[in-house]
C-alpha cells in the first residue's frame, strides 16, 4: 500500500480510537471506582448528540450549543445516579446490568417522544467545515483532526485531574477503601454522583462531537456501548491509560480490517482481537490505578 | 429456620401457573395459544441460561448464539428436505453442543467480566458468520416450508397440538433440570459458583463441571431454537445477536435466578408486559424501562424472590 | 344532525341493495416498524396511507375503515405474531404495510395461505417477484432492484466508464448493487460492502479517494445514508468523485438530517414530490399541509396502496369474501396514481417509470428532490419471467 494512504488510514484509525476513548473514558471510571457496570452510558452519549443538536438549532452557534449541552449531560447523570444508581452499589452486577438496560429502552423511546422518530441533523462548526494539507498529496477532514486532539485533550486532563487535584485523590482512594475515605469524614455520597455525572459528560461529549458526522437518532448509543465495552475489557476495567491504548488499538485494528478483510471478517477483527488478549491476559492490559 | 413444609407460596404459584399453561389452549383463540407457545420456548432459554448464571455463577452474554444455531439447524435441514423432527432436533441439539464445547474450552479459561466478554465476542463472531451465509438467506433469514414431522405420530402444525408438545417438552427439562440441580454434579456446580478455590482444594476438577454445565445447557438453549424456527417457520441471525442474549438474561434476572421457576417466571412477565403494552401504546418501552427498575430496585433475587418471603435460604 | 341522518339512511340503502354477504366496514391490518431506528418509515407510509383514506372521504370503497396498527419491532418473528394476532383476534380483511424485506420474507407466506390479501406498501424482495410469487401478494411500491436498475442504465447511458460502488453488507445491499450491475456494462473498480449501521466510514472513503473511480454509486437507506452523505461531502469527495444513489437514500425523510452535503446528488426514484400530474399535486399540497413536511416517497406509496384498496373494494361492492373477484379487481388497479398511471406485472408487481432526479433547494430553501430526466418507460422488474402466474 501507498505509504501516503497508510498514514491517512492510520489517522483514521487513530481517530476512531479517539471516539472511542471519550466514550470509554467515562465507562471505565464509573466501574473502577464505583464497581457500576452502567449499560446506560450509551444513552448519555446519545442525549449529548440529540441536546447539542437542539441547542445549535436554537442558537446557531456549534461551541455555545456544546458549552450547553456539556454541563446538561453531567446533571441528568447526576439525577440518574441519585434516583436510580444509588441503590445498585450493593448489589449484583446482574441486578446493574438489568436496570441500566431498562434505562436504556427508556431513554430510546423518551428521545423518540421529544424529538420524533426522525434522524436529527447537527451542522458542522463553520470554519471546520474543509480540509488541511498535512503533506503535499495528503489531504485530511480539519473536524476529524479536531476530534483527535479534543481527545486527547481529554486525556491529559483527566489524567491531571485523578493524579494530581484533590478530587482525584478521593477518586482513587475511594477506589481502593470505600468504606475507608468514609470514615475520614469525606462525603462519598457526593463523590460517587459527581463521579458518575463526569462519566456521563465525557460520554455526552463524545456524542456530541460525533454528532456532525453520523446520524443523531434513537438508539445510536447502542452500537458504540459495545465497542466502549470491549475496549474497556481490553484495556483493564477502571484503567484510564489502559482505556485509551486500548480504544487506540481497537480503532485502529477495526480500520485496518475493513480495508484489508472481506466484510465479513471484517467485522469480526475487534472481537477476535479482544478474545485473544482475554485469554492471555484476563485481567485486561492494565490494572485499575487510574 | 426452614421454610415451612412442602405448600409454601412459591410452589403454590409455580403449580397454579403450570395448570393456567395446561389449560390456555382449551380457550380455543389460536392467537393466545401461539402467544403462549413462544413464551414457553422462550422459558425453556432462560431456563437453559439460569443453569449456567444462577447455578453455575457463569455469567454469558452469548447464550442466544446456541438458540440460534439449533434454529438454523431445523432450518437448512428443511431447505435440504429433511423435514423430520426425529432428526433435525436432535442435530439441533448436537450441534449447538458441539459449539459450545469449542467457546467453552476456550472462554472458561477466564472468569469474571473477562468471561462475560469472551461469550459475546464468540457469539457476536457467529452473529456476523451467520449474516453472511449467501445460501441461507444472510441478513434477511429464511422461511421454512413446514413444520417439522414426527412421522406421523403427531400433526404439530395444528397449533393446539405444537402447544402441548413444547408444554411437555418444558415440564420434562424442569424434571431434568430439578434432578440435576439436586444430584451430585448440581451440587458441586453450586460449590463452584460460591467458591471456586475450595471445591479445587476439595480435588473437584471444577473445569471440567464448569465445561459440562456450559455444553448441557447450550444442548437445551438448542433444543429451545429447534421449537422457535417451527413456530414462527422463520429463522434469521438476529436471533444470536448480542440484544437477544441480553433479554433472555433479564428475563432470568427478573424471575429470579438460582430457581428453576424464576426462568419461567421471568419470561411470562416480560414477554406478557410488551405484549400488553403494545396494545396500549408504541411508546410501551417508555413504560416497560421504568417498570423493569422498580421491580429489580424493590424485590431481591427478582419476582421469585419476592415470592419468597422472610425465610430466605438459598 | 341532518347529516347524519342522510348518512343512516345512505349506509342503510346500501346494506340492503348489497349483496347478502357484504361486509359493513373494512378492516384493516397496517403491520410495520413502528418503533426502534427504522420507526420513521412506517409512520410515513401511515401517514400517506392515512391522507389516501381521507381523500377516499374517510372510506375504502365506500366502506368505513377500521384502522389497526401493529408493530414489528423490525424482527421478523414478531412480525409472524402480530400478524397472526391481526387475522386470528382482529380478524382483518387485508394486511398492508410491511417497510423490510425480512419482515416480508416471514410473513408473505403465512398471510397469503390464509386467504388474507397482503398489500405491501414498501418491501418487494425478488423471490416472492420471481418463482415465490404469491396469488394473494400484491406490491403497490416497486421491486427491490428496479430503482438500482434506473440508476445504471442512466450511468451507462451516460457513458460513465469506471464505476465504485458501496453498499451495507445485507441482502437488500448485495441486490441492490446486482440490480445497478445488470444495466452497468462499464468497469467495476470496486464493489465495497460495509458493516450494516456502521457510523464512521473514514477507512472506506480513504480507500475510495486512492482508487480514483470516475463516479461512485451506492445504497445506504436511513441513517446509514445520512452517516455517509454527511462525511462524504465533508471528506471533499462530492467535487471531485459525483455521486449517484437511489432515492432509499437521498428521500425527504432524511434531507432535512443531512443538510446541505446532500446538495446536487443526482438519485433515481418512481416518483417525485415535483411530479407533474392531478392527483400528485393534490397529494403533496395537503400532505404538506397536514404534517407541515413535503412526503417522501413512503408516504406516497402509503397513498397509493390507499388508493388501490379503495379501488379493488369498491369494484367487488363491499364483498370482501369474493377473495377471486377482489383478486381480479386488484390485478385491474383501477386508480388514478400519484405516479399518473398504474399497472400490475403479472407477478403482481408494478410496471412504471422511473426517473433521474437532483436534490435541490426549493423557492423556500427546503431541499427536495427535482426531476431532470427519465430513466426508464414501463419498466418491469427482472424476475417475473420467473413467476408462473398467468391472468
Amino acid at each position: 500500500m501507498d505509504p501516503m494512504l497508510l498514514l491517512v488510514q492510520g489517522l483514521n484509525g487513530m481517530q476512531l480510537g479517539v471516539m472511542l476513548f471519550l466514550m470509554a473514558a467515562g465507562l471505565t471510571l464509573v466501574f473502577g471506582v464505583m464497581n457500576l457496570l452502567n449499560l446506560a452510558h450509551g444513552s448519555m452519549y446519545m442525549m449529548g448528540a440529540y441536546l447539542a443538536a437542539s441547542l445549535q438549532q436554537h442558537t446557531g452557534s456549534f461551541l455555545l450549543a456544546l458549552l450547553l449541552a456539556l454541563p446538561a449531560t453531567f446533571l441528568i447523570g447526576m439525577i440518574i445516579e441519585a434516583v436510580a444508581m444509588r441503590r445498585l452499589y450493593d448489589r449484583d452486577h446482574l441486578d446493574q446490568v438489568l436496570v441500566t438496560f431498562a434505562l436504556i429502552l427508556f431513554f430510546n423511546e423518551l428521545v423518540r417522544i421529544i424529538w420524533g422518530p426522525q434522524a436529527h441533523f447537527m451542522a458542522l462548526p463553520d470554519g471546520l467545515t474543509g480540509y488541511v494539507t498535512l503533506f503535499p498529496g495528503v489531504i485530511y477532514p480539519a473536524y476529524r483532526l479536531i476530534i483527535i486532539g479534543a481527545g486527547l485533550l481529554v486525556a491529559l486532563l483527566l489524567y491531571l485531574l485523578i493524579m494530581k487535584t484533590r478530587l482525584g485523590m478521593l477518586i482513587r482512594a475511594g477506589a481502593s477503601h470505600r468504606e475507608m475515605v468514609g470514615a475520614l469524614g469525606v462525603n462519598i455520597k457526593l463523590l460517587y454522583t459527581v463521579l458518575f455525572g463526569i462519566g456521563s459528560a465525557l460520554a455526552g461529549l463524545a456524542g456530541m462531537m460525533a454528532g456532525p458526522i453520523l446520524s443523531i437518532e434513537s438508539g445510536m448509543g447502542d452500537s458504540v456501548l459495545i465497542l466502549a465495552l470491549v475496549v474497556i475489557v481490553i484495556g483493564g476495567l477502571g484503567s484510564i491509560r489502559g482505556a485509551l491504548l486500548a480504544s487506540i488499538m481497537v480503532g485502529v485494528a477495526d480500520t485496518f480490517g475493513r480495508i484489508l478483510l472481506p466484510p465479513a471478517l471484517a467485522s469480526m477483527v475487534i472481537y477476535f482481537l479482544m478474545a485473544a488478549i482475554l485469554y492471555r491476559r484476563p485481567q485486561g492490559l492494565f490494572s485499575a490505578n487510574g | 429456620m426452614a421454610d415451612s413444609g412442602y405448600f409454601d407460596l412459591r410452589s403454590a404459584v409455580l403449580l397454579l401457573l403450570l395448570a393456567a399453561l395446561a389449560v390456555i389452549p382449551l380457550f380455543g383463540d389460536i392467537f393466545y395459544t401461539r402467544l403462549f407457545t413462544r413464551i414457553m420456548i422462550y422459558a425453556m432459554a432462560a431456563l437453559s441460561l439460569d443453569l449456567i448464571l444462577g447455578f453455575g455463577g457463569m455469567v454469558s452474554l452469548g447464550h442466544a448464539a446456541f438458540l440460534g444455531v439449533g434454529a438454523y439447524t431445523v432450518g437448512i435441514l428443511s431447505l435440504w428436505g429433511v423435514q423430520s423432527a426425529f432428526l433435525s432436533w436432535p442435530l439441533a441439539m448436537l450441534f449447538s453442543m458441539l459449539i459450545a464445547l469449542v467457546i467453552g474450552a476456550i472462554s472458561l479459561r477466564v472468569s469474571g467480566v473477562s468471561f462475560i466478554m469472551i461469550t459475546l465476542a464468540f457469539a457476536q463472531m457467529l452473529y456476523y458468520c451467520f449474516i453472511s451465509l449467501k445460501g441461507y438467506g444472510g441478513s434477511d433469514g429464511m422461511t421454512l416450508a413446514g413444520r417439522s414431522s414426527l412421522a406421523g405420530l403427531l400433526d404439530i402444525s395444528r397449533h393446539g397440538t405444537f402447544y402441548y408438545l413444547v408444554l411437555c417438552i418444558l415440564l420434562l427439562i424442569l424434571f431434568a433440570a430439578n434432578r440435576l440441580v439436586h444430584s451430585r454434579f448440581g451440587m458441586a456446580i453450586q460449590g463452584i459458583r460460591d467458591n471456586e478455590r475450595r471445591m479445587l482444594s476439595l480435588g473437584f476438577p471444577t473445569f471440567r463441571y464448569k465445561l459440562v454445565c456450559f455444553v448441557f445447557a447450550a444442548g437445551i438453549a438448542g433444543l429451545a431454537g429447534a421449537l422457535m424456527a417451527n413456530q414462527s417457520l422463520y429463522v434469521g441471525p438476529a436471533l444470536m445477536h448480542w440484544k437477544q442474549s441480553a433479554e433472555i438474561l433479564v428475563m432470568v434476572i427478573l424471575g429470579g435466578m438460582r430457581s428453576l421457576a424464576g426462568p419461567i417466571l421471568g419470561a411470562l412477565g416480560l414477554l406478557l408486559a410488551e405484549e400488553i403494552l403494545s396494545n396500549y401504546t408504541e411508546h410501551w418501552m417508555i413504560i416497560l424501562g421504568p417498570f423493569l427498575i422498580i421491580v429489580v430496585l424493590c424485590g431481591r433475587k427478582g419476582i421469585y424472590g419476592m415470592l419468597k418471603g422472610a425465610n430466605d435460604h438459598d | 344532525m341532518i347529516k347524519r341522518l342522510v348518512g343512516l339512511i345512505v349506509t342503510g340503502i346500501l346494506l340492503v341493495s348489497s349483496t347478502v354477504f357484504a361486509a359493513d366496514k373494512v378492516k384493516i391490518g397496517y403491520l410495520s416498524t413502528m418503533s426502534g431506528p427504522g420507526a420513521s418509515l412506517g409512520m410515513d407510509i401511515l401517514d400517506g396511507f392515512k391522507l389516501g383514506i381521507k381523500h377516499c372521504g374517510e372510506k375504502l370503497g365506500g366502506l368505513p375503515v377500521e384502522l389497526i396498527v401493529g408493530d414489528d419491532q423490525l424482527k421478523p418473528e414478531v412480525g409472524v405474531q402480530v400478524s397472526t394476532r391481526m387475522m386470528e383476534k382482529d380478524k382483518v380483511d387485508f394486511v398492508t404495510g410491511i417497510v423490510f424485506s425480512n419482515v416480508m420474507m416471514a410473513v408473505a407466506k403465512p398471510i397469503t395461505d390464509s386467504g388474507i390479501f397482503l398489500i405491501s406498501a414498501n418491501a418487494g424482495p425478488s423471490p416472492l417477484a420471481g418463482a415465490g410469487c404469491l396469488p394473494n401478494l400484491f406490491t403497490v411500491s416497486w421491486q427491490n432492484d428496479q430503482t438500482h436498475e434506473a440508476m445504471g442504465k442512466y450511468l451507462q447511458d451516460k457513458g460513465i466508464k469506471r464505476l465504485y460502488l458501496m453498499a451495507p453488507n445485507y441482502q437488500a445491499g448485495k441486490d441492490g448493487l446486482e440490480g445497478v450491475k445488470r444495466y452497468f456494462k462499464g468497469e467495476i473498480v470496486a464493489e465495497v460492502y460495509t458493516e450494516i449501521n456502521q457510523p464512521d466510514y473514514a477507512a472506506e472513503l480513504t480507500q475510495l479517494r486512492a482508487a480514483n473511480p470516475e463516479a461512485v454509486f451506492v445504497f445506504y437507506p436511513g441513517g446509514m445514508g445520512i452517516n455517509f452523505i454527511k462525511q462524504y461531502a465533508q471528506a471533499g469527495l462530492k467535487e471531485k468523485f459525483p455521486l449517484y444513489t437511489t432515492a432509499f437514500t437521498t428521500n425527504q425523510a432524511v434531507l432535512p438530517a443531512m443538510g446541505d452535503a446532500a446538495l446536487g446528488i443526482i438519485n433515481a426514484s418512481f416518483w417525485s414530490p415535483d411530479l407533474d400530474n392531478a392527483v400528485n399535486k393534490k397529494f403533496v399540497a395537503d400532505f404538506q399541509a397536514a404534517y407541515n413536511h413535503l412526503p417522501s416517497l413512503f408516504a406516497a406509496q402509503g397513498y397509493d396502496t390507499a388508493l388501490l384498496i379503495d379501488s379493488a373494494v369498491r369494484q367487488v361492492n363491499g364483498d370482501l369474501n369474493a377473495k377471486d373477484k377482489l383478486r381480479a379487481a386488484f390485478r385491474k388497479a383501477d386508480f388514478k396514481s400519484v405516479r399518473g398511471s398504474f399497472r400490475f406485472n403479472h407477478n403482481h408487481f408494478p410496471i412504471q417509470d422511473f426517473y433521474i432526479r437532483q436534490v435541490v433547494k426549493d423557492s423556500n430553501g427546503v431541499l427536495t428532490n427535482k426531476i431532470t430526466g427519465v430513466a426508464f418507460e414501463g419498466h418491469a422488474d427482472a424476475y417475473h419471467g420467473q413467476c408462473a402466474m398467468q391472468w
